[in-house]
């Protein structure tokens, strides 16, 4: 079947079985390893990403179920000036241990700040609860998060969208 | 350099991780790849009649025991694990063959039709059945190792005493659940093989490889990969999964990749040991105790691994951070048709400190005492005798971090009032002391590890690091390198450290026993003095160093008599919860430590290290439930088996002490077990104080404490 999304920016389309995992369609056929897989049962968050702005974990959706959808994984979001911002924030507080979780909370991240630049702590706590951490504890993660809302209060408050 | 080493740095590995630019083993392909699975045995014991396979198509192939080219042993202590089952199985999930090919999709297809002839065994699924079984499985008795230590006279001491208290303890298993999930890929190319992979330990693998192949040691390389965390659980049984992939390699002649998902990770790989411990102390009429007499079994599973020296650590710790004047602590692995139980963060400490903390807790509550003065009055001093007859050469600072602990919790106004309060939960506070032996014990770093390391200035003025130690998340890759700048004078920057492969770097040992900043961080400062004297040369410097062992240190490994440890790190928590009277959910509202971790390199990673292991810890003791129904895992995905989320405790509040050991690089001591074994004490007793109820298990799930409160009495006296 051919399967047709935006895929951080870009048009793509491509012939594939539709039940195929999304997260292996983007690992195997894009290359994009910064999506990764802990669990393959949608419990920890390490393959997350945005599909139509929404933070889904890839690894149980079907990708005949993407079809025309735009799709940001950390490859794409990287590129961007907010991850500029989380990634000097998480830096700052220590988020990062074994790294494993990490792009797939940088993601949850975005997703929450798109919606709420100003969240509380229990907000954040909230947002990630979908994302396991077995190295921190979380604490530094979520220091991390609200460090960027205090620096990059602007990039998310504007009414963006990609 | 201006800065202190504490100052907090930015982690090295912290963008190109939270960019997803790091590359784990899963992410990277080898040309010509191909991909494999295990067919794992169904049955807990049985003996293998026959394995039918169906016909292969080309380019598919399988391995098992024959296809190991010198040893199907996996080296370890015993030698004992075979890398796949050779007469019999001895637990479910045992390795029976790998099959490897090109398409996963086809090699599951191709797993479904290979059927296995057993003839079923009888096989001891509990410590319990273990020691009762007629025909042990397992040598002559279903002993996998056995010690006692033995301090004073014990037996004097308790037919003096005024009081004698007894109680038994037990554990559950856990899960490591490291983020990434187990994996290597084995090359076989001009006459050697290659692993890469996500690992602690690369010279572990790499001698277990030498074995399994009867090869010279140059034909056999190991790279370490990014690694998703390791918690122990990368430490010995990634070599059984090199043995596998390698044997492929070898076989087939393409690279073979053998990731686990999480569903076999969970049900297949070592645990945390299950333990029963039983606790005796004599008291004699002054409220003091007088002697201890302890006995801890744990479950090793079906084959030796590491549990014997998990062992030795659980009884070197079972008096906790307590001056007993006589003690005998006996211990037991029984081996059982379970999966191997193996190291973990803790490494045998977590069962024995649980235990002697909750009995020392138990003895202050019967005699009536406050249990934070009954546990001060008994603290070790500096100068003491431990239970292993050794000497506590350096400061404890015990009382320090006590009082310390009691401001930022306020323990002491907590535990009367939180009782009176009225309110529709119950509502308590508890506190846990303990400490860790760093590194290995005894004179294992002098006697087993001997640890080299080196130091190569290149001549661009950069220096390498080259150790065998791995950055599994713990922070190596930042406080090594703040280590040798420091030392040197240079900009961190200009510090290199890559993953290990061992055609580069020199064995320094492990990535174990919290070693690392510790002994290979010493002996890394040691190198860089001597390099800084030799900075100015044109041309490129080596520098190595061997580890030598402190004159202190005084060990005999026949008797486990002596300095068990060359120095402690020291812990103080305090846990408050809130206890639902109807559900028994309980909900952990405050959370505080104090530590002693000598010189933090890095203060940021040291909390870090501090916040995910007291996490780790409180899933240990509430949340992590794993049983087993007829050898099997009942928890096998994530969604049964469940850890920590963000939304489950509140933010810990810690704080570190000053202090410093000499032999420590900047003072360093050992920082990343300790902050698991003061958790489930803590916590539990903060649980006791709620329901006024003893609590001797964990986990401490709802549904065990409904059953306590309906059947127990409660056993602490209203005060
Ligand atoms: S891999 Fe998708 S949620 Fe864990
Ligand atoms: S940093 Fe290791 S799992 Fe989060």
């Amino acid at each position: 079947m051919t399967i047709r999304f935006t895929l951080n920016g870009k048009e793509v389309s491509f012939d594939t079985d539709p039940l195929r995992r999304l997260l292996d369609v983007l690992r195997e056929d894009f290359g994009l390893f910064g999506v990764k897989e802990g669990c393959g049962e949608g419990e920890c968050g390490a393959c997350a990403l945005l599909i139509d702005g929404e933070l889904a974990n890839s690894c149980i959706v079907p990708v005949g179920t993407v079809q025309n959808a735009v799709i940001m994984t950390i490859e794409g979001f990287r590129e961007t000036e907010r991850y500029r911002v989380l990634e000097k924030s998480l830096a700052d507080a220590g988020s990062v241990q074994c790294g494993f979780c990490t792009p797939g909370f940088v993601m949850a991240a975005e997703a929450l700040l798109r919606n709420n630049p100003t969240p509380d702590e229990e907000a954040i706590r909230e947002a990630i609860s979908g994302n396991l951490c077995r190295c921190t504890g979380y604490h530094m993660i979520v220091e991390g998060i609200v460090q960027a809302c205090r620096i990059g209060a602007k990039l998310w408050a504007k009414p963006t969208d990609r | 350099m201006a800065d202190l080493i504490q100052t907090p740095i930015n982690r090295f590995d912290s963008s190109e991780k939270s960019g997803g630019l790091a590359r784990y083993i899963a992410d990277i392909p080898f040309k010509d790849m191909l991909f494999a699975k295990t067919l794992r045995s169904t049955r807990s014991r049985a003996r293998i009649r026959a394995v039918h396979l169906p016909d292969l198509p080309q380019g598919y192939a399988t391995i098992d025991r024959t296809d190991a080219p010198g040893s199907n042993r996996v080296h370890m202590i015993e030698d004992d694990w075979p890398f796949f089952a050779e007469e019999t199985v001895n637990y479910v999930g045992e390795p029976i063959l790998l099959l490897v090919g090109s398409d996963r999709a086809e090699i599951l297809r191709l797993l479904s039709e290979i059927s296995v002839e057993y003839e079923d065994l009888e096989p001891v699924l509990t410590i319990e059945e273990s020691l009762a079984a007629e025909e042990p499985f397992y040598g002559e008795r279903n002993i996998i190792a056995e010690y006692a230590i033995e301090k004073g006279d014990p037996d004097r001491a308790f037919e003096q005493a005024a009081r004698v208290f007894e109680d038994e303890y037990c554990t559950g298993l856990q899960e490591h659940v490291y983020l990434e999930p187990q994996g290597v890929v084995a090359v076989f190319e001009k006459g050697r093989v290659t692993v890469y992979g996500s690992m602690q330990c690369p010279f572990y693998m790499k001698n277990a490889l030498e074995q399994a192949f009867g090869w010279e040691p140059d034909r056999i390389r190991v790279v370490q990969t990014t690694t998703g965390g390791g918690f122990g659980g990368k430490e010995e049984y990634t070599s059984v999964l090199a043995g596998h992939a390698a044997f492929a390699a070898y076989k087939t002649g393409r690279p073979v990749q053998l990731i686990l998902d999480r569903a076999e990770d969970i049900s297949v790989t070592t645990k945390r040991h299950p333990s029963i411990s039983r606790y005796r102390a004599a008291v004699d009429d002054r409220g003091n105790i007088t002697a201890l007499q302890v006995h801890i079994m744990l479950d090793g599973g079906a084959y030796a691994g590491l549990s014997s020296v998990v062992l030795q650590r659980s009884m070197l710790m079972a008096a906790g951070v307590y001056n007993i004047p006589n003690a005998r602590i006996t211990g037991q692995v029984l081996a059982t048709n379970n999966i191997p139980s193996g190291a973990f963060r803790g490494f045998g400490a977590p069962q024995s400190l649980f235990a002697v903390e909750m009995h020392l807790h138990s003895l202050a509550e019967q005699l009536g005492e406050d249990p934070l003065d009954f546990k001060m009055k008994h603290a070790l001093q500096r100068g003491d005798q431990t239970v292993s007859c050794g000497r506590m050469h350096h400061e404890v600072k015990l009382p320090e971090m006590v009082h310390i602990l009691e401001e930022m919790s306020g323990y002491r106004e907590k535990r009367r009032s939180l009782r009176e309060q009225s309110s529709r939960v119950l509502k308590g506070i508890g506190l846990s002391l303990f400490f860790h032996g760093c590194a290995f014990t005894g004179s294992g770093e002098q006697d087993k590890i001997q640890a080299v390391v080196k130091l190569r200035k290149g001549k661009d003025g950069k220096v390498e690091i080259l150790v065998s130690n791995a950055e599994i998340g713990q922070g190596p890759h930042t406080t090594l390198r703040k280590i040798v700048s420091h030392t040197l004078g240079i900009p961190v920057g200009d510090v290199l450290y890559g993953n290990p492969d061992t055609d580069r770097v020199p064995d320094s040992g492990p990535t174990v026993a919290s070693r690392t900043v510790m002994i290979v961080g010493a002996m890394l400062e040691r190198a860089a003095t001597d390099l800084r004297d030799r900075m100015h040369e044109k041309g490129e410097v080596e520098v190595t160093r061997q580890y030598e062992q402190p004159d202190y240190i005084c060990w005999d490994q026949d008797t486990l008599q002596g300095d068990a440890y060359p120095t402690y790190s020291w812990g103080a928590n305090a846990v408050q919860v809130e206890v639902d009277p109807v559900t028994f959910e309980i909900r952990i509202t405050g959370l505080w430590g104090v530590y002693d971790v000598g010189t933090p390199i890095d203060e940021q990673v040291v909390l870090g290290q501090i916040e995910g292991g007291m996490a780790q810890g409180l899933g240990y003791a509430t949340l992590e439930v794993m049983v087993k129904k007829n050898g099997k895992p009942m928890q096998a995905n994530l969604t049964d088996y469940i850890i920590p989320t963000a939304g489950d405790f509140p933010r810990m509040e810690a704080k570190l002490v000053k202090s410093s050991y000499e032999y420590g690089p900047f003072g360093a001591k050992c920082v990343g077990e300790l902050p698991f074994l003061g958790a489930a004490p803590a916590l539990v007793s903060a649980v006791e104080h709620a329901l006024r109820q003893s609590v001797t298990r964990i986990p401490v799930t709802p549904e065990y404490l409904m059953e306590a409160v309906e059947h127990d009495h409660p056993i602490h006296p209203e005060r």
